[in-house]
């Protein structure tokens, strides 16, 4: 599924016209990408949350020539399903 | 950040009301969730893939009492994150 399945699903169960529903699902993307961008965690109650997480700097090999490298420290984005969420995918 | 404040962004950069808006958002979570239950995977380019992944069963501990206890299969709904939000937020 893509994001033009999404949209036709949801006008048709909302009413909101498919344009309409492009430009809001547009800007819920854009929102959530806006937040995590800024370090900040959205919460989506009954669906979940999505956070960023601080990842330290390690020390890694290339496989390829077996020399060691620094991965230096990060930030990386995660989503953590909500039980719900988590219940309802696993019957 | 909450729901209500993406609603409130999204009513008023829309002109949509805050009502229609907050149906449609939560409708896309909806959407997402029973695709999801269904085995279905919906992709969003620039941000990134929900699906269910299987896990295998296994054997764990219970921390409490040390007793080993059997975890059954299971489903579990993942996101992976496009690299070009990993991008983004990494840079921040």
């Amino acid at each position: 599924m893509t994001k033009a399945d999404l949209v036709e699903e949801i006008s048709k169960e909302t009413g909101l016209s498919k344009k309409d529903t492009s430009i809001v699902v547009n800007l819920i993307i854009e929102n959530l990408i806006k937040a995590l961008a800024e370090g900040d965690k959205v919460e989506l109650r009954g669906f979940g949350s999505f956070k960023v997480k601080s990842r330290k700097s390690r020390k890694a090999r290339n496989p390829r020539t077996g020399t060691a490298v620094e991965v230096p420290a990060k930030l990386v984005p995660y989503f953590k399903a909500s039980n719900e969420l988590k219940a309802l995918v696993n019957t | 950040m909450t729901k209500a404040e993406i609603v409130e962004n999204i009513s008023s950069k829309t002109g949509l009301t805050k009502k229609e808006v907050a149906e449609a958002v939560d409708k896309f979570l909806d959407c997402i969730a029973k695709g999801l239950a269904e085995g279905k995977h919906y992709e969003i380019r620039g941000f990134g893939t929900f699906k269910v992944k299987a896990r295998k069963s296994r054997m764990a501990r219970n921390p409490r009492t040390g007793d080993a206890v059997p975890v059954p299969d299971r489903k579990v709904p993942v996101f992976k994150v496009s690299r070009e939000l990993k991008e983004l937020v990494a840079q921040s």
